[in-house]
């Protein structure tokens, strides 16, 4: 699904990201953790190709092609999809209208015909039923006057509609109560198939409790520093991050 | 966002990194610069009595109107050009302007089926042939067509004469309808009001009249459309719409003009008279040619506009102004029944060196006047974009309300928004408020759109239009999605 290879990138001449290496195949969840300033939004930012970070080397394969050589919205068309850690508002254009221009957007680079409204309308009532998202949200402007909850469960239900092949949750637990992190996570989870796959990236073991991952990894100065299984989780929950830390530094 | 209650004045310059759009912005083309080639009947330049006497001659006018308009010139002779706004342009030569200039016809058309094809074809161009009218609205929009000085067209004319109501072109008025042009010509706007009007009355070569009579609800949005054709006219409009009690009418006025390179000249006088519990709704889009990018040629649009409301009458200003070179315009509402209405509802767009200073007067005479501004600019390339407003509460005006809210969005590093509200209340009781934003159009969004497969492009025309939403949903269904087009063509047609 995606190879990330010896990965260097920086923001205003500063390095955050050192020679990241990552591999996910089709099927599986990898959890990305760390502490802060570890440079796990940055790994997020570069991959959906936000401009002002500049990939000094490396490589990233997706999907049989180079990430890194296509534009932002052609890596979403591609089936590349960021849940956002803060979600943009964008008031006076509502959540349907944009979820349509999105889709049909897809569907034409994938040489595909537009979707009639009525289909696009019965699949937005699926969609966010999944994860419980109030239809009546669908219709309001995208983010605009949404809870923090109601952000996150919308950029799940957009994750949904445009049935990415990979998609990026990039600190979604923040800010969630934990009614709202077992409907976001039951959402991830409905949609989870053989065929996609789903990096989570989170501070918390919390939503590995819900999103249970089939890798996790530990990312610390701009490198994965440990590989394991969901039980490095429970081991960082428990013993923090500096037991890590103090083992890299030593090296 | 935060609240002010006093005049001030702000100019904002901003960072903007994205070089690249602004520079497409700057290359955009104006779509409707073509010159139609027909003949036309016109006077010889320049401005002088003789000139007046040829227009109103060829008018066939009674003799009220010459002394109007002779008097109307003696009084602009007097008057010097105002400089109050926040434009730079050159003073236009009056002495070097067609103030008369008709297409040659033989005769007046009486359907469309008889207009000359070529006339046809601007028409299709512009995008408002008849069948495309029909098509979108199902036939209930009628349109009288004002092509340079003369009204060539006017539609559904029969059907609306079954209710009584007038529409017609300003001339035809004068000769059918001269009693109520007299008595109702200069009420809102006198001679003496401003330099342009005072010269718009004295050249005012045709414009539209209507009139719907009391207790009658107009029942389709009657329509004009201007449109500058021959080289080095200016085109002198005059509108008057008259509600009486009761009524209702949607008016809506568009306009567009071939692309030239000398600056051409647009004074027009719009007077809007709302009798009691009477309801206009002026709905404008105005895409005159705004000159090329390096600001070269384009319209000077110099308009005077004004309604007034008598008691529970209510007018409703609506603009979307994306063209002209330098745009001078304030629709405004003399608010002198008791619980009158006064709206305006604005967008203003800005590219490569248009300048606009555009805004309104609400004027509260009455008790229980209420007044609402809704005003975004965008302003991109190297544009000055200007909001100016007056809200004026005399002392007689009881509990009157008025709320403000003037938002801009910059494009570019170069261009800048200036927002100029002016209050003066003279009662206690009465409640103002003043809204004002302005932001950048937001990297995080565009960002946000292209991440779900959105081009650029598509993400400037949503969030633009998202931002013109609460003026865009003023305009008529059929008028609306021409306005969206027209964003789409000034700002982000040409992003990529």
């Amino acid at each position: 699904m995606i190879t990330i290879n010896n990965l260097h990138a920086s923001i205003d001449g500063k390095e955050i990201l050192s020679g990241l290496s990552l591999e996910v195949k089709p099927g599986e969840v990898h959890a990305i953790m760390g502490p802060n300033g570890a440079g796990k939004s940055t790994l997020a930012s570069v991959l959906a190709g936000r401009e002002e970070y500049q990939v000094t080397s490396g490589s990233v394969n997706f999907d049989g092609k180079d990430l890194l050589d296509m534009s932002t919205e052609d890596r979403a068309r591609e089936g590349l999809f960021l849940a956002f850690q803060y979600p943009v508002e964008i008031p006076g254009v509502s959540n349907v209208n944009f979820l349509r221009t999105a889709l049909n957007e897809i569907r034409e680079y994938k040489g595909q015909k537009s979707i009639s409204a009525k289909d696009f309308m019965a699949m937005v009532r699926e969609k966010s039923s999944v994860v419980e998202l109030d239809p009546k949200l669908a219709s309001r402007s995208v983010n605009v006057g949404f809870s923090g909850g109601e952000k996150k469960r919308n950029e799940i239900f957009q994750m949904a509609m445009l049935e990415p092949k990979l998609a990026i949750l990039d600190e979604t637990d923040s800010g969630l109560d934990i009614d709202a992190l077992r409907i976001v996570a039951n959402g991830v989870n409905t949609l989870k198939s053989k065929e996609n796959a789903t990096i989570v990236i989170t501070h918390y073991q919390r939503l590995l409790d819900y999103i249970v991952p089939d890798f996790v990894h530990v990312l610390y100065n701009g490198r994965i520093v440990k590989s394991g299984t969901k039980e490095l989780a429970l081991e960082l929950e428990e013993k923090g991050y500096d037991w890590i830390k103090a083992e890299i530094d030593a090296q | 966002m935060w609240r002010i209650f006093f005049a001030l004045t702000y100019i904002l310059k901003m960072g903007y990194t994205e070089n690249e759009l602004a520079k497409d912005l700057e290359n955009q083309e104006y779509k409707f610069g073509f010159v139609t080639n027909i003949a036309s009947d016109k006077a010889p330049k320049g401005l002088n009595e003789d000139i007046i006497r040829f227009i109103s001659a060829k008018k066939n006018e009674p003799e009220w109107l010459l002394e109007h308009r002779l008097k109307a010139f003696a009084i602009w002779k007097k008057m010097t050009e105002p400089s109050w706004a926040h434009v730079k342009y050159a003073k236009p030569d009056f002495q070097d302007i067609t103030y008369y200039s008709a297409p040659k016809q033989s005769k007046k058309y009486e359907s469309w089926d008889d207009v000359d094809p070529e006339m046809k074809e601007t028409m299709a161009k512009l995008g408002i042939s008849l069948e495309e009218q029909q098509r979108l609205t199902g036939t209930n929009i009628a349109v009288d067509f004002v092509m340079d000085s003369v009204s060539v067209a006017t539609s559904f004319k029969a059907k609306l004469a079954e209710l009584g109501i007038i529409f017609c072109s300003f001339s035809e008025a004068v000769q059918e309808y001269p009693d109520l042009v007299k008595k109702h010509m200069g009420t809102v706007i006198p001679v003496t009001d401003n330099y342009y009007a005072a010269l718009n009355s004295a050249v005012f070569t045709d414009g539209s009249f209507c009139y719907i009579p009391k207790g009658v609800r107009c029942p389709m949005e009657l329509s004009t459309y201007f449109r500058i054709n021959e080289g080095g006219t200016g085109q002198f409009e005059r509108t008057l719409v008259i509600a009486d009690e009761g009524s209702y009418v949607s008016y809506l006025e568009g306009c567009t003009a071939p692309q030239r390179d000398e600056n051409q000249l647009h004074a027009a006088v719009v007077e809007l008279i709302a009798m009691d519990n009477a309801e206009i709704k002026y709905s404008t889009v105005q895409n005159w040619y705004p000159g090329d990018k390096e600001g070269k040629g384009g319209i000077f649009n110099f308009v005077t506009k004004r309604g007034i409301c008598e008691k529970h009458a209510k007018i409703a200003w609506t603009q979307v102004e994306t063209g002209s070179a330098v745009t001078w315009k304030y629709p405004s509402c003399i608010l002198k029944g008791d619980y009158s209405i006064g709206e305006f509802y604005s967008v203003a767009v800005t590219n490569n060196f248009q300048q606009a200073d555009t805004g309104t007067k609400m004027i509260h005479l009455g008790k229980h006047t209420k007044s609402t501004i809704i005003s975004k600019g965008i302003s991109a390339g190297k544009s000055q974009n200007s909001y100016r407003g007056l809200v004026q509460i005399h002392k007689n005006a009881e509990h009157a309300r008025n709320f403000s809210q003037c938002d801009s969005l910059l494009m570019t590093d170069e261009c800048g928004a200036h927002t100029f509200p002016y209050i003066e209340c003279k009662n206690s009781t009465a409640k103002i408020e003043h809204e004002a934003t302005t932001s950048k159009i937001g990297e995080d969004q565009i960002f946000y759109c292209l991440q779900r497969g959105i081009s650029e492009e598509k993400a400037i025309s949503l969030i633009v239009n998202g931002y013109c939403k609460e003026v865009l949903n003023q305009l008529p269904m059929e008028f609306a999605v021409e306005a969206q087009k027209l964003l789409a063509i000034s700002l982000e047609g040409s992003v990529g």
